[in-house]
């Protein structure tokens, strides 16, 4: 799969898929989280999003979506600005997988949770029960839609938590750590649904094999600013820059052997 | 990884597919709850009481025959009246009135009657309920109280509950492992020092899951309404099939309190 370099931020041409401008957020406690980001991904790029824990990753996320607002600066979905009169449309857009399939999948059964975004949008039941069905191939989870989540083992379960916000046919999909916790199987058939994915990819993550493997472009995030921003090759291959923001390779992995 | 197939509290369901198993849900609930009206509204000290208890007594075993629910099961389900069966116990030594002879042993007439329909009332409410639960799966129930316009409040809270009773209990059973992999025994009150505050922190983790799981349902478009599926029509012969249950304890009520 080929993806568009990046582009400067000035460029102009078709609507990226995430455009923050100078986004900056302190939490009500004080804590600023956010000291002026800015970040251009643009339609079917799949970009990392790299940085050490504190460093505002999760904060970034939750402002794509308009769960947290009122810092200084914006986001832009698709061209849509992310405020309160489009936060319906801006969630469709966006569709955020959590870490713990457990909170994500909140239904009694697998079909009705992937059912829970495309009926909040108001489809008619026909065409929910069409995306239902196609959101659970498109993460070859065909054939689970009456069973519990809790009945599925944890990797199924993630599977069906990407298959929750596709359903809602975003612009682009943001993942919180989607290799947390999964088995080295489990880690691989996440990775092919990912690439088969034809839709714009913003991948939060620890895991910096899984994102040379998945995601051509990375951005680092630390102390609230974006510290590095270019080819996740040349990223990994910067011994200096990954150390400087507590970024590490797993023992014995060279960037260069890789794929 | 629960160990009974359907989770903790799934484990009530008996799969099956009889008429009862068939039924509408809210059916169902309706039918059960008319039933208990009926064997609530029957009166103590009648002295037909104990015929007309025994009339809803066949009517509910026909239910569970028909519906596949053995004895057993039966059997176990009645534990939960375990509470009432006390304070019936109780009634005939509190109560005022006449005494009369048990077992050597006086007790007031009027609490002993008392305590007999109220054991009578509670067995077989609970058994109806047993009947219920036996062959209605539990999101089924929750669809079935949606449809007879519980507020959808209650009725998410439910389904929240039945969704997390595994997750929280996974929890549990991992605190309880790694307690007891460092050498605790909860055998005197002393131990009590320890699992209060475990009982603590998995209040503090299930509270903190609920704000992950509300932000996850914010980013998916919740706005406070659970978007319900397709909706069926009830065919009236379902309605009449399961209202055969408080139907017929009504006629044996009225037939008791025209007769008697």
């Amino acid at each position: 799969m080929t993806s568009p370099a990046p582009s400067p931020l000035s460029s102009s041409g078709p609507e990226p898929s995430l455009r923050v401008e100078d986004l900056a957020f302190a939490y009500p406690d004080g804590h600023q989280a956010l000291y002026g980001v800015d970040l251009r991904v643009e339609r079917g790029e799949r970009v990392a999003l790299l940085g050490p824990n504190g460093a505002g990753k999760t904060t970034l996320v939750l402002h794509l979506n308009g769960i947290l607002t009122g810092g200084r600066g914006g986001v832009h979905v698709a061209g849509l600005p992310v405020d309160r009169r489009n936060l319906q449309e801006v969630r469709r857009r966006v569709g955020i997988v959590f870490q713990d399939p457990d909170d994500q999948l909140f239904m009694p059964t697998v079909g009705e949770d992937v059912a829970f975004g495309p009926r909040n949008l108001g489809l008619p039941e026909g065409e929910v029960q069409a995306r239902v069905t196609a959101a659970l191939a498109q993460v070859g989870m065909t054939g689970v839609a009456d069973r519990p989540p809790h009945h599925l083992s944890f990797g199924q379960r993630r599977r069906v938590a990407v298959a929750t916000v596709l359903a809602m046919h975003p612009e682009v999909l943001v993942l919180d750590e989607p290799s947390s916790n999964l088995d080295p199987a489990g880690r691989r058939e996440l990775a092919e649904v990912l690439e088969s994915l034809a839709v714009t990819v913003l991948m939060v993550t620890h895991d910096l094999p899984y994102a040379l493997q998945l995601c051509p472009r990375s951005v680092v995030l630390d102390g609230g600013v974006v510290v590095a921003d270019g080819p996740t090759r040349e990223l990994l291959a910067d011994a200096d820059l990954l150390a400087r923001h507590r970024l590490e390779l797993p023992y014995g992995f060279s960037v260069r052997a890789a794929g | 990884m629960a160990a009974v197939h359907g989770g903790v509290l799934g484990a009530a369901y008996l799969a099956g597919d009889s008429p009862v198993h068939r039924l509408e849900p809210h059916a169902k609930v309706v039918a059960v709850l008319g039933f208990a009206l009926v064997a609530v509204a029957t009166p103590v000290h009648a002295a037909w009481s104990w015929t007309a208890y025994g009339g809803y007594l066949a009517l509910v075993l026909l239910a569970a025959a028909v519906a596949g629910v053995g004895p057993g099961r039966l059997a176990r389900g009645l534990a939960i009246e375990v509470p009432f069966v006390l304070f019936a116990l109780l009634l005939p030594f509190v109560a005022q009135g006449p005494r009369v002879e048990v077992a050597g042993i006086a007790v007031s007439e009027s609490g002993l009657a008392a305590a007999g329909g109220l054991l009578a009332k509670a067995t077989l409410s609970v058994l109806a309920a047993v009947v219920l639960s036996a062959t209605t799966e539990p999101r089924a129930l929750l669809t079935g109280l949606e449809r007879l316009r519980l507020p959808s409040l209650l009725v998410q809270i439910l389904m929240f509950m039945i969704r997390y009773a595994d997750v929280v209990g996974g929890e549990l059973r991992r605190m309880r492992v790694a307690r007891e992999s460092r050498g605790f025994e909860g055998r005197n009150l002393g131990a009590l020092r320890v699992l209060g505050p475990a009982a603590g922190s998995l209040f503090i983790r299930s509270y903190e899951r609920g704000e992950r799981v509300h932000l996850a349902m914010l980013s998916r478009g919740y706005t406070g309404r659970m978007p319900g599926g397709p909706v069926t029509a009830v065919p009236v012969r379902a309605w009449l099939t399961a209202l055969v249950l408080p139907l017929g304890a009504a006629a044996v009520l009225v037939s008791g309190l025209l007769l008697g």
